[in-house]
């Protein structure tokens, strides 16, 4: 635990590093980026090892979700840098000529990141890469419930970026509070909505801009498939997207899906075969789904299960080794509607799967809750489709298939309503960052005469025609050719 | 039903008020009515429709209010919010359709584009110092973003808030957009309420509480501050030009009283005198020689406000620095153009944002200095520079933070709708003006279309080391890397 003498000390450095204009140089920013992406590489293993000790992660899904994602990221970043620190010209009206304007980027300051623990790696780095590409001094405070992932956070970052300009600091919520008491540029934070609260509420005494990155439950409607090949794809991605996303503890998972009755059987069969034959006959000892983060999660997860109605509802799994905070991947069918497990978000791996008359009805379903990071839909009713475009809202929607929108560098991620707000990735992560200036600049040449006082009618006529960008009139008025007809008559 | 007619408004707008407004706005906007393009342009015409009608009477409400002057009237509000309406309507198709983007291997074969929706149910604060205008500029970007709307404008301009309770009650759908009058009780029950997005134009003060109130319901804010917006003057520039330009970004708006009004002035030490001689002869060509009764000069908003500029000067140190001007008429609330030179660094007037006629000139030996000045403050909505000197000018684009910059003219930005209006730090977060205000009230959600077609196994488990091997060549585009991996290499 760090005592305040230190992060003031810390925080000092900190903005004598700002102040000295290093982190705004583009060569310091590449630097560290280029870093960065040794440091994922060169310290690929150690990243693995403490994914697998904090939550019991495979080391594949490691890569795919957090190592590979993020050197994805950096490439980009670097490819990018350049462009994205470059002004935009922006046009102007002609009234104005010769008046030139532009959009320049530049950063916001010294900036807080707050992660969490179910991708410690991808959700600390990501942002990090985004507060770096925009020129800012940055401290990572990772999730002490992911205490081996935020330790090598802490040395890899130390040993291989500019340590005066990037720090992480570790600790619990006590570390959280004394670090909210400062006052940041820009606080980027990654959880749930309990803590967003707090962090808001300390970020509005300095009037800090935040982006919030929360959860929600993430609906997938499920239509009939015809075809088993699609059936089979659709259902292997539903099944990655809830089980084998760090056993569904992720803001984008899958928590629950939407089907037809007379479709809801069939999908249970193929999905009981597919989950053998991708997670094994015994999914703890074949470490291809994650473990629970720790005991406080895994006893609200089985809690979920308490309810009599609700355990009666379970059609494949179910089992709980509270020894191993291990939950087999679990389905349901039809939970009811008001337990718990149906209004909170889930984070883990129970599915359940409410039945609908008609695909349609997934529609007013969705739209009657909260709204969430994510809606997935695996569908080929292009009406259907539109009517969940134009009637859902949430943070993005995908079309067959899940989790994916995850790795992509040009569309936005992030919340709306209970799910957040602010976005990320791409050049998105570099704006979250920035403070794009508007710059104009005028000439001493032209002026427009009319501007200044002392006020009369024939100038009130004149602004009247500038305004609508009527030039010609402007002129005629000035040249003497056009009577002021419709000037006001309170003056 | 919380109404825009009942008067008196004292004990009728609480709580409970505010929670069936809210309720009976959401009805209004999950019935769908808002989202139409019909709708939105309807709305938008109606506006137009409100301000041409009745621009006689939003003269006579900023008279009322500020005694503003008809022409700055018509130019700074009226003009600029027909112009915001009119590019509005012209753009708002365009704005409204989705954006296709380019999607990478790593997502192949997928197609993606970002879809605009409304935030849902939004409220709109507003100020006092350009009460029209800045209550139905962000209404424009609330409306043509679909979103349902509350305008809670300033009481402390009392005239136009009743003014434009009345025209909006009448030429809006008062089913969707409704305003609230009302001060500090009925803004705390507004605020008690879970909107989708906040939108404030004011203090800092006020700033804080609106974010704190909106951290409860995790409600996104954008806050429209202000700051002390500074003026280098250099002494390479046109003097008569820079004079005007100067003035009318200081007297010239709402006398001092706006935003991103010059709050003072930065020179050399030698170039000072030159300055304010320049000064002195336009202020007396524009305002005449009794600046006090001109009617080209709003007053002072009130009397709590005549106070505050007037205790600025209270410091001997400070009033035995004037140079031009001083003098005040309590009665009228009116205060005249008012220059000081080199007050101290330390008084109250260098300490807060001025929000008033006077206009302070700090010396300094080399201009660069300057930036070391502005640096050590808040970060400003706007800073101001007047120099032919290139190099001067690309220090100050380099150096100088605010939300917006302006070099050889004051103020001028804010009537381009391609550029964003908004401020950093101190001086806020978020933008609007033109497509910014759309965006501000907008969610931008990303949508992913994906086919059952081709997929990698090596995304699910089992997982083996094959698999590994052909996801880091995936995630990285190397192709070469793909085909190895596939073929087992």
């Amino acid at each position: 635990m760090e005592p305040i003498g230190d992060l003031e000390r810390e925080l000092e450095e900190l903005r004598e590093t700002y102040k000295s204009g290093k982190t705004k140089e583009a060569s310091w920013r590449r630097s560290q980026l280029k870093s960065l992406l040794s440091l994922l590489e060169e310290r690929e293993e150690d990243i693995f090892q403490a994914l697998h000790q904090d939550i019991g992660k495979n080391h594949v899904e490691s890569y795919r979700d957090e190592v590979g994602i993020l050197i994805k990221s950096v490439n980009y970043a670097l490819d990018c840098l350049k462009q994205w620190m470059s002004g935009k010209n922006v046009k102007l009206p002609m009234v104005t000529f010769p008046t030139r304007a532009e959009l320049v980027p530049e950063p916001l300051g010294i900036v807080l990141i707050i992660s969490s623990w179910n991708f410690p790696f991808g959700l600390s780095l990501e942002p990090l890469i985004g507060a770096i590409a925009a020129g800012n001094v940055v401290v990572l405070k990772p999730s002490e419930l992911a205490p081996a992932s935020s330790s090598v956070l802490a040395t890899t970052l130390h040993s291989y970026l500019d340590n005066k300009a990037v720090k992480v600091i570790q600790g619990g919520p006590s570390v959280g509070d004394q670090l909210l008491q400062q006052k940041w540029d820009k606080i980027f934070f990654t959880g749930s909505p309990r803590v967003a609260r707090i962090v808001m509420t300390a970020a509005a005494k300095h009037l800090t801009p935040v982006t919030l990155e929360l959860g929600g439950k993430c609906p997938a409607v499920v239509d009939a498939l015809s075809s088993s090949w699609d059936r089979e794809m659709a259902i292997k991605r539903i099944l990655g997207g809830k089980f084998g996303a760090c056993a569904g503890q992720a803001c984008i998972g899958i928590d629950y899906i939407l089907t037809e009755k007379k479709f809801a059987t069939t999908l249970i069969e193929e999905m009981k075969v597919l989950i053998k034959k991708m997670f094994g006959e015994n999914p703890r000892e074949s470490h291809s789904v994650a473990r629970i983060i720790n005991k406080h999660h895994f006893l609200s997860l089985k809690s979920l299960l308490d309810d009599p109605m609700v355990k009666a509802s379970v059609v494949y799994g179910g089992s709980l080794d509270e020894d191993h905070l291990f939950i087999e991947p679990t389905i349901l069918l039809d939970p009811p509607l008001e337990a718990a497990i149906m209004n909170e978000e889930i984070f883990g791996p129970l599915l359940p799967i409410i039945s609908l008359e008609k695909i349609e009805e997934s529609v007013e379903f969705i739209k009657s809750r909260p709204r969430g990071l994510s809606v997935y839909a695996f569908t080929k009713n292009e009406k259907l489709m539109r009517r969940l475009i134009s009637e859902t809202s949430s943070g993005s929607l995908i079309f067959n298939d899940a989790i994916i929108q995850y790795a992509a560098d040009t569309v936005p991620f992030g919340g709306v309503g209970e799910s957040g707000f602010g976005r990320y990735h791409g050049k998105f992560s570099f704006d979250a960052f920035t403070h794009e200036k508007a710059v104009v600049r005028r000439h001493f040449l032209i002026e427009f005469w009319f501007r200044f006082p002392p006020w009369n009618d024939y100038k009130m006529q004149l602004f009247k025609s500038a305004y609508r960008y009527n030039y010609l009139s402007v002129v005629l008025i000035t040249l003497g050719l056009k009577k002021s007809s419709q000037c006001s008559k309170t003056h | 039903m919380a109404s825009e007619d009942k008067k008196p408004k004292a004990a009728c707008f609480d709580g409970e008020a505010a929670r069936s407004l809210v309720t009976e706005l959401r009805k209004t906007f999950d019935a769908g009515k808002t989202k139409s393009y019909e709708w939105r342009v309807s709305q938008l015409k109606s506006l137009l429709k409100l301000t041409k009608d009745h621009e006689n009477d939003i003269i006579e409400a900023l008279r009322t209010d500020l005694s503003k002057p008809v022409l700055e009237a018509f130019v700074s509000e009226i003009a600029m919010l027909k112009s915001s309406c009119e590019f509005t309507l012209k753009q708002l198709k365009r704005w409204m359709v989705p954006e296709k983007v380019k999607t990478s291997i790593t997502t192949f074969p997928s197609s993606a584009e970002i879809v605009p929706e409304p935030l849902g149910v939004v409220l709109v604060i507003s100020a006092w110092n350009y009460p029209f205008l800045l209550s139905l500029d962000p209404v424009i970007g609330a409306i043509a973003a679909g979103n349902a709307v509350v305008l809670k404008p300033s009481e402390i301009a009392p005239a136009t808030s009743s003014l434009l309770a009345k025209l909006l009650g009448e030429y809006m759908d008062r089913s969707a957009v409704k305003v609230i009058e009302g001060a500090v009780p009925e803004t705390s029950a507004l605020l008690e309420q879970k909107w989708d997005k906040i939108f404030y134009t004011g203090n800092g003060k006020v700033g804080r509480i609106v974010l704190a109130a909106a951290a409860k319901h995790l409600t996104p804010v954008d806050l429209e501050l202000g700051g002390k917006c500074p003026v280098i003057v250099d002494s390479n520039i046109n003097l008569i030009v820079t004079a005007r330009r100067i003035i009318a970004g200081k007297w010239g708006m709402n006398n001092g009283q706006a935003c991103i009004s010059a709050d003072h002035i930065i020179t050399t030490k030698d170039f000072a005198p030159k300055l304010i001689d320049a000064l002195k002869v336009e202020l007396v060509k524009f305002y005449g020689n009794e600046p006090l009764v001109s009617e080209d000069l709003s007053r002072i908003v009130s009397s709590n406000h005549f106070a505050r500029v007037t205790k600025l000067l209270d410091d001997d140190k400070v009033a035995g620095k004037i140079v031009h001007g001083g003098q005040n008429d309590q009665n009228n609330l009116k205060i005249a153009p008012t220059i000081l030179l080199d007050v101290p660094e330390d008084c109250l007037m260098m300490n807060e944002e001025i929000f008033g006629p006077l206009l302070p000139i700090v010396t300094v030996n080399n201009l660069e200095d300057s930036f070391k000045i502005i640096n050590s403050r808040e970060k400003p909505l706007a800073a101001y520079i007047f120099t032919t000197n290139k190099r001067l000018k690309e220090a100050f684009v380099k150096n100088v933070s605010a939300g917006g910059l302006l070099i050889n003219d004051v103020a001028l930005h804010i009537a381009n709708p391609y550029l964003p209006f908004g401020g950093v730090g101190e001086s806020g977060m978020g933008s609007y003006h033109g497509r910014f205000s759309f965006d501000t009230f907008t969610h931008k959600k990303a949508v992913l279309y994906r086919s059952f077609a081709g997929d990698a196994s090596a995304r699910y488990p089992p997982y083996t080391p094959g698999k590994l091997k052909l996801l880091k060549a995936l995630l990285s585009g190397n192709i070469l890397g793909i085909i190895r991996a596939l073929i087992g290499w």
